[in-house]
């Protein structure tokens, strides 16, 4: 049967089982507005604003590991989705980016919403295309699928000029598809394999490091079974979180810049590291010249580039993460030997002396509201089960560093890229992943206000999210580094003239509270997560002061992070000293 | 170190763009860059020149393996190549400068193509080294203007890239 360009669009989500499209209708894309009006197999989830959209589909990819898909139109709709776009490009999340572009006949011609999407996306996709011929289109649509899903996941973007939406043509969606120029290696190199299990059977002081290839590659039980397996400690990165239980005594938190105090130490004096889908990223070693002197560094990584980028690697292993893990456990089950337990055991001692610094403390006695106290009591009563978005700043990190995740993908945030405006849309498409669980947004008034339109997209789909904002009135991550290193000239990162978050999300028809004070925590938070059919908005007015800790400054090496005031240390002094 | 860097790339729209826009955005550099239909209508063959130290050059085979336009590719200086480049001069030829010319452009096995009654146009093939030395040789000449396609190049013996 014959159909048109805009008919098969939707015809190809269909038989991709994509559920929800998240998208901002325009001129360029009516005809494909007008198929899905048609239609009740894909749902569209109309956005405030592109960004939003991009984000929602990230979210929601994030969340089940599908790709989530984006459909915008020419000109302003394509150029608003970039930011969102770059988000999922720098995380690796599988999206698929249709917008729409003017007629064929049009292009170059700075026609009315023209713009070069393909050329403005280039930079932050996996791959892209431009569609000029509907006979193209399916191929088209199913390669983004498969370069979007396969490999080291990411965006990739359909250009889908309006012409080639009202032509027809035969519509057949093969089910699969091969390309001679993309085959992305799966399974780890066998030699490479057993010399991984000799060095990491000769470690005495071992450290297995582990990102958000883990969590993409759904490898996070074959990680379990190795780290027990061989006893040794195990961190995670911010988007890595999850992968390892983080009530599981062998998990050493987070690492980085506002990693534990143990992780980073174990980092630098370890002799032998297991990197596994993580990418060394500057946030996670600080000063590369001091990265770990002693290691011997074992990298698995799906993508050859990620290997050898930043650090030197000894043994390379390109493969997925789930597959490399369970070959590593299978050839660790043949061998007799076993990891030198009294090296172990001296090892696990000095981790234990770390640990007893006990680097997350914060100032309990406080009449504020201590962020961080927010982010505990919401694990408390959410008994650590809540899907959590963040933003980016402060909330972000006491995110990370309070709230133990003990599953993937209950954790989402925009880590590569650091966008802030991420949180409230990522929430919306975890949400619609997962109707019946908890998902929160944890963010700082500054980051919700950037994409705070989504208010009224949450109202609209009836999503219960809820938001933890904590309300510092200030840009906390600018004002702490404005503190730290810019002899407290607090340039522009004062929040003046904030909205009244209550009235304002009362006005979206959503609930609003405000907390002012930490006997009324618990309360506010139990409170709203009784409501089960409303978002509520919960702003907490917190302690304007606080401060992430520990930090590794920028410039230093995992052995010289800053500890918080109530450990007799300030970065301050360090710097001063 | 100099690198040759020869890539078989599906021969699409944009395809060009997204090698130089990795050079680009990650701050590799380019001496040269040439790029032609292959006897396969379907595949271009690109072949770059870039330097950089064994890291960085590890990092731009990494990264352009990683495009997905990119069928295959051969680090050339890795074993026995062939390069060549091609150069056109025009050079003024008046007087006794139109037989020196013509003696160094046997000299240099080089062709003359196109001739007025002031002007030399002249051909040159080969490597790098040798047309820079034909510039220099020129010295004496007024040139006009130079035209340089760039550096492409094959591997000896056996060694081959193609699909």
């Amino acid at each position: 049967m014959e159909l048109t360009g805009a008919d098969i669009v939707v015809r190809c989500l269909r038989d991709e089982g994509i559920q929800y499209i998240f998208g901002y209708p325009g001129g360029a894309a009516l005809h494909i507005y007008d198929s899905l009006y048609k239609q009740d197999d894909v749902k569209h989830i109309l956005v405030r604003h592109e960004q939003g959209a991009a984000h929602a589909a990230d979210g929601y990819a994030r969340a089940t590991g599908k790709p989530g898909v984006v459909l915008v139109t020419s000109g302003p709709g394509i150029t608003n989705a970039v930011t969102g776009i770059a988000t999922a490009y720098m995380d690796s999340t599988p999206m698929v980016v249709l917008s729409a572009q003017v007629p064929t006949h049009l292009i170059g011609d700075d026609a009315f919403q023209e713009v070069d999407a393909v050329g403005i996306t280039r930079p932050c996709v996996k791959h892209n295309f431009l569609v000029k011929d509907v006979n193209d289109l399916v191929p088209t649509l199913k390669k983004a699928f498969y370069i979007a899903c396969s490999g080291r996941p990411g965006p990739v973007l359909v250009d889908i000029p309006k012409d080639v939406t009202a032509e027809k043509t035969e519509y057949i969606y093969p089910s699969s598809i091969t390309m001679r120029s993309y085959a992305p290696v799966a399974k780890g190199h066998p030699k490479q394999i057993k010399r991984a299990v000799n060095l990491l059977l000769n470690a005495k002081r071992p450290i297995i490091y582990t990102g958000g290839g883990v969590v993409l590659a759904d490898a996070a039980d074959s990680l379990i079974k190795l780290v027990r397996q061989l006893g040794y400690p195990c961190t995670n990165t911010l988007m890595g979180l999850g992968s390892y239980p983080a009530e599981d005594p062998l998990f050493l938190g987070m690492l980085g810049m506002h990693g534990t105090y143990e992780a980073n130490m174990a980092m630098h004096d370890c002799d032998v590291m297991l990197a596994i889908g993580a990418r060394f990223d500057d946030r996670i070693t600080g000063d590369l010249a001091k990265f770990a002197p002693h290691a011997r560094i074992i990298h698995i990584d799906i993508d050859p580039s990620s290997i050898g980028k930043n650090v030197k690697v000894e043994i390379p292993i390109v493969g997925d993460a789930k597959l490399v893990v369970d070959d590593l456990n299978a050839e660790l089950n043949k061998r007799d030997a076993v990891p030198d337990p009294e090296a172990l055991k001296r090892w696990w001692k000095q981790i234990d002396e770390w640990r007893s610094i006990n680097c997350l403390s914060y100032d309990r006695n406080s009449d504020l509201i201590k962020p961080q106290f927010v982010i505990e009591q919401l694990y408390e009563a959410s008994g650590g089960n809540a899907l959590v978005t963040s933003d980016v700043g402060q909330h972000q990190m006491w995110a990370a560093q309070f709230y133990g995740f003990n599953k993937t993908r209950r954790w989402i945030n925009s880590g590569g890229l650091g966008t802030m405006g991420f949180g409230l849309p990522a929430a919306m498409g975890v949400q619609l992943a997962h109707p019946d669980e908890l998902v929160t947004c944890v963010t700082g008034e500054a980051s919700i206000t950037m994409c705070i339109q989504e208010l009224s997209t949450c109202k609209q789909y009836d999503l219960p999210i809820k938001i933890v904002n904590l309300n510092n009135r200030y840009m906390g991550m600018v004002r702490q580094w404005q503190e730290f290193f810019y002899d407290r000239r607090y340039s522009n990162s004062y929040m003046d003239a904030l909205p009244d978050f209550v009235l304002l999300a009362e006005s979206f028809g959503h609930v609003g509270m405000r907390i002012e004070k930490p006997g009324d925590v618990r309360d506010a938070l139990n409170e709203a997560l009784s409501v089960k059919d409303r978002l509520v908005f919960m702003d907490f007015v917190t302690d304007q002061t606080e401060n992430v800790y520990p930090m590794i400054a920028a410039g230093k090496g995992h052995n010289e992070m800053h500890l918080s005031p109530g450990n007799g240390d300030t970065p301050q002094k360090r710097e001063l000293a | 170190m100099r690198h040759i860097i020869s890539i078989l790339l599906e021969n699409e729209a944009g395809a060009l763009s997204r090698v130089s826009g990795l050079f680009s955005a990650r701050g590799y550099n380019i001496e040269s860059l040439t790029v032609a239909p292959t006897n396969d209508p379907t595949l271009s063959r690109m072949t770059i020149v870039t330097h950089g130290s064994d890291q960085i050059i590890e990092q731009i085979v990494k990264q352009l393996n990683k495009l997905v336009d990119v069928v295959k590719l051969q680090d050339l200086t890795e074993g026995a190549h062939i390069e060549r480049e091609l150069m056109l001069v025009k050079v003024r030829a008046v007087d006794t400068a139109r037989e020196e010319v013509k003696r160094l452009v046997d000299i240099f096995r080089g062709r003359i193509i196109d001739v007025t009654n002031a002007t030399y146009t002249l051909e040159l093939t080969g490597t790098v080294e040798k047309l820079d030395a034909f510039v220099k040789a020129l010295e004496l000449t007024e040139i006009i203007e130079v035209a340089r396609s760039g550096v492409t190049g094959i591997a000896r013996d056996d060694r081959a890239l193609n699909v």
